[in-house]
């Protein structure tokens, strides 16, 4: 024992040595994290990828070039929006989360007024308005990630919204001009899924979204796009009140009732379950849908060749039509069609530990390089104008289309918070058969009464 | 009453304690009286009252009692939903099943005891994740193996969580919790003196007189604890959630889903520390009928 007691000093010296050269190395690897809606193999696959096989490695690479090791660690995420939302929320609340984070552009007033999330410029210093990017892309777009005159994130991209509908089922039904075809009015929608209801006993004719399990898609492709073509919106932008009853809304409900309940067009059933919209894709994609009112990243990511419900011959096989409002001319500003725009993007945690260089990994992702390389994995209208889409003819014409005439939900931490929710909450209602609209929209009306108080109200006379 | 003279004085007694008082304080009063404090609050986690929020005094338990107290959603509905839980899975299902299981294998002995109590003991320790896997495996209506059981005799299937949610989360409860009521009454079976019964076979009384008039007086006391343990825990129980989300259309949103959406979905922390504030009303009331039932067997022996 005596003997063993001499090298001790030895050891201890040794010991010192190997930690203080490990601490050092560990002091040099930089480590930096992100996280999306993203999957391998599911929603987003096509992000993951980019992010994989471009983003990481090209970046990890330029910065060791720069003399500095920097580990990006990814974090894929395959649950719903909704729940994604919530771990944010309670992954900024105590002051962790990831250092970029993908973000839902509407989400951003309810987390800054909370002061969970900051602005780019708080966060990094006066620099962050000068990156180059802010030159190529519209200030419209700037602000889908804004709040209160302020750049809360880098956005991605705009979208629309739109009917999707399968060729092949079309063909089978008989439906004349099935390669172009486009409805003029809701009757004209409703007389085509009848045809295909007759024809095709097995088929769900038309899937208009509803209920709480699909969260925001509910409200934006379901609810917003068929109360737009009776000419109102949620919020009236004139008086700075939200509508709570109004013809426009019940019109609304009654349209949903007679798809889903009176004439069974729309499955209902589909609507209330736990995993509605992976569902209505999966259910599309096997050609059990005919019609589907979806935003173009169910072009983009979910029926494409490389996406999570792929239908390989997709360019053949599914057509689209603009949304038409109740009569030609009666729909918001008097518009024949309606349609309706949201923006993702990526923010900035200011819990970072390493702000700098998160900063320096969002503007490579948002790069003119970054973005030409994202478009080879997944082809979209990008937020930069200095970024093409390759050889897309689809994207083009519908965004050519759509865009002028779209419409973008009102800016309030209260829209995410509870009025839309509340939306979602009053269709299920209505599809599952347990309020008349009548009831419906009273219930709504007291409960958006409830949070934003009786004066921000109000109701449209003639319903 | 006589001054207790015990081996310890008063004063070592209270310092035994205090480590144990001081735990109960900063685990279980002062989160206690802090909820109470949101719940008067209209503080949220997102939006303008995350970090400015105000004293609203009674108003969110006024809210909760609003009407349409009973529709979807609400706060009615939701109690009423979970009495029918109770109801169902805690004091017929699970309490009659373990009786009749311990019933049934009452003195017996062999392979078909041995896999019944293996198995029961499984569905209850087997972490609810994974249970309830099983179950949604089981009850889906186009995958699910319980219908394909059925089209095999011919049945149309039936999806069951969408359109006999209560039912289906009843029997998937009764399922999973029925091995305590089991084991318990199992031991308490085992107390019952085999004379009693030998000498009622001798004069010839039914299965159902002998359960009546020598089983059920012995066991009364046990079967009141299984009864108030498991009405609370049945009353706390989130696991529903994992089958239906407390869906569809919130027919199965049972108090503790209905609080998890308001606290943690929709986080509206003062509202939810409201509803928890009741729903730990609700728990003092049932734990206390349960005190006060064991202190009164406890006088009577």
């Amino acid at each position: 024992m005596k003997n063993m007691l001499r090298y001790l000093p030895g050891l201890a010296l040794l010991t010192l040595v190997v930690g203080l050269s490990a601490q050092t190395w560990a002091q040099q690897v930089e480590v930096i994290t992100y996280t999306c809606r993203c999957v391998t193999g599911g929603v987003n696959q096509q992000t993951v990828q980019w992010l994989n096989e471009f983003v990481i490695p090209t970046f990890e690479e330029r910065m060791a070039a720069a003399g500095r090791n920097v580990d990006v660690q990814f974090t894929e995420f395959g649950g719903s929006d909704e729940a994604l939302k919530q771990q944010y929320a309670l992954d900024l609340s105590v002051g962790r989360g990831f250092d970029v984070i993908a973000f839902d552009g509407f989400w951003v007033p309810e987390f800054a007024e909370a002061g969970l999330i900051k602005a780019l410029d708080e966060i990094i210093g006066p620099e962050a308005n000068e990156w180059e990017g802010w030159d190529h892309i519209a200030p419209s777009i700037q602000n889908l990630m804004g709040f209160g005159g302020k750049r809360y994130g880098i956005p991605v991209g705009t979208d629309v919204r739109m009917i999707f509908y399968n060729r092949e089922l079309f063909v089978q039904a008989g439906i004349p001009q099935w390669w172009a075809w486009q409805p003029h009015s809701w009757e004209e929608l409703l007389a085509t899924a009848r045809q295909i209801k007759a024809a095709l006993p097995d088929v769900i004719p038309l899937q208009i979204n509803a209920g709480t399990s699909m969260g925001e898609a509910t409200t934006l492709q379901g609810y917003y796009l068929v109360l737009l073509g009776t000419g109102e919106q949620p919020y009236d932008f004139a008086t700075n009140k939200w509508v709570v009853r109004s013809p426009g809304i019940l019109r609304t409900l009654q349209f949903y009732k007679q798809i889903y309940i009176d004439e069974g067009l729309g499955d209902a059933r589909t609507q209330l379950l736990s995993d509605a919209r992976a569902r209505t894709f999966q259910l599309f994609s096997e050609g059990k849908i005919a019609m589907l009112v979806e935003g173009d990243f169910f072009w983009r990511a979910v029926v494409s060749p490389t996406g999570s419900n792929a239908i390989p011959n997709r360019d053949t096989v599914v057509g689209w039509a603009a949304m038409p409002a109740t009569a030609p001319g009666s729909g918001i500003r008097g518009q024949d069609f309606v349609t309706a725009s949201g923006g993702t993007g990526n923010i900035l945690n200011p819990n970072s530990a390493n702000p700098q260089l998160a900063w320096e990994l969002l503007t490579f992702m948002n790069s003119q390089e970054g973005l030409n390389a994202a478009q080879q994995y997944q082809a979209r209208i990008r937020a930069r104008d200095d970024v093409p889409v390759p050889n897309e003819a689809f994207l083009t014409v519908t965004a050519r289309a759509l865009l002028p005439f779209t419409t973008t939900r009102p800016g309030f931490p209260v829209y995410s918070q509870t009025v839309s929710p509340q939306i979602q909450l009053m269709t299920e209602r209505v599809v599952s058969g347990e309020f008349s609209p009548r009831e419906a929209m009273e219930a709504y009306a007291l409960a958006v009464i409830d949070a934003v108080g009786i004066d921000d109200t109000e109701e449209l006379p003639g319903f | 009453m006589r001054q207790h003279q015990g081996i310890i004085s008063r004063r070592v007694a209270v310092a035994f304690l205090l480590p144990a008082l001081l735990f109960i304080l900063v685990f279980l009063v002062f989160p206690s009286l802090w909820i109470f404090y949101l719940s008067l609050t209209n503080r949220t986690l997102t939006g303008r009252t995350a970090t400015h929020p105000e004293f609203v005094g009674l108003g969110n338990y006024l809210r909760l009692l609003r009407p349409p107290l009973f529709a979807s959603g609400q706060f009615g509905r939701s109690l009423e939903l979970t009495l029918q839980f109770v109801l169902g899975s805690a004091l017929l299902g699970q309490a009659a099943l373990g009786l009749l299981l311990a019933w049934v294998f009452y003195q017996r002995k062999g392979f078909l005891k041995d896999l019944v109590y293996t198995l029961a003991i499984l569905a209850w320790i087997i972490p609810s994740v994974v249970v309830a896997f099983l179950w949604v495996a089981f009850l889906d209506r186009d995958f699910g193996s319980l219908n394909a059981l059925l089209s095999n005799l011919g049945l149309k299937p039936i999806d069951w969580l969408l359109d006999a949610p209560m039912v289906s989360i009843i029997l998937f409860n009764t399922w999973r919790g029925a091995a305590f009521s089991m084991m318990l009454f199992s031991s308490a079976l085992s107390i019952v003196p085999p004379s009693y019964l030998e000498t009622a076979d001798v004069v010839g009384a039914s299965t159902w007189s002998k359960f009546k008039d020598i089983i059920f007086p012995l066991i009364r006391g046990h079967l009141l604890t299984d009864l108030i343990l498991i009405s609370l825990w049945t009353f706390n129980l989130f696991t529903p959630f994992l089958l239906t989300g407390g869906g569809p259309a919130f027919r199965t949103e049972i108090l503790a889903i209905y609080t998890y959406r308001h606290a943690f979905r929709d986080f509206r922390f003062g509202f939810g520390a409201a509803i928890s504030v009741v729903v730990m009303l609700i728990n003092l009331i049932l734990s206390s009928i349960y005190l006060m039932a064991l202190r009164r067997r406890e006088a009577r022996v």
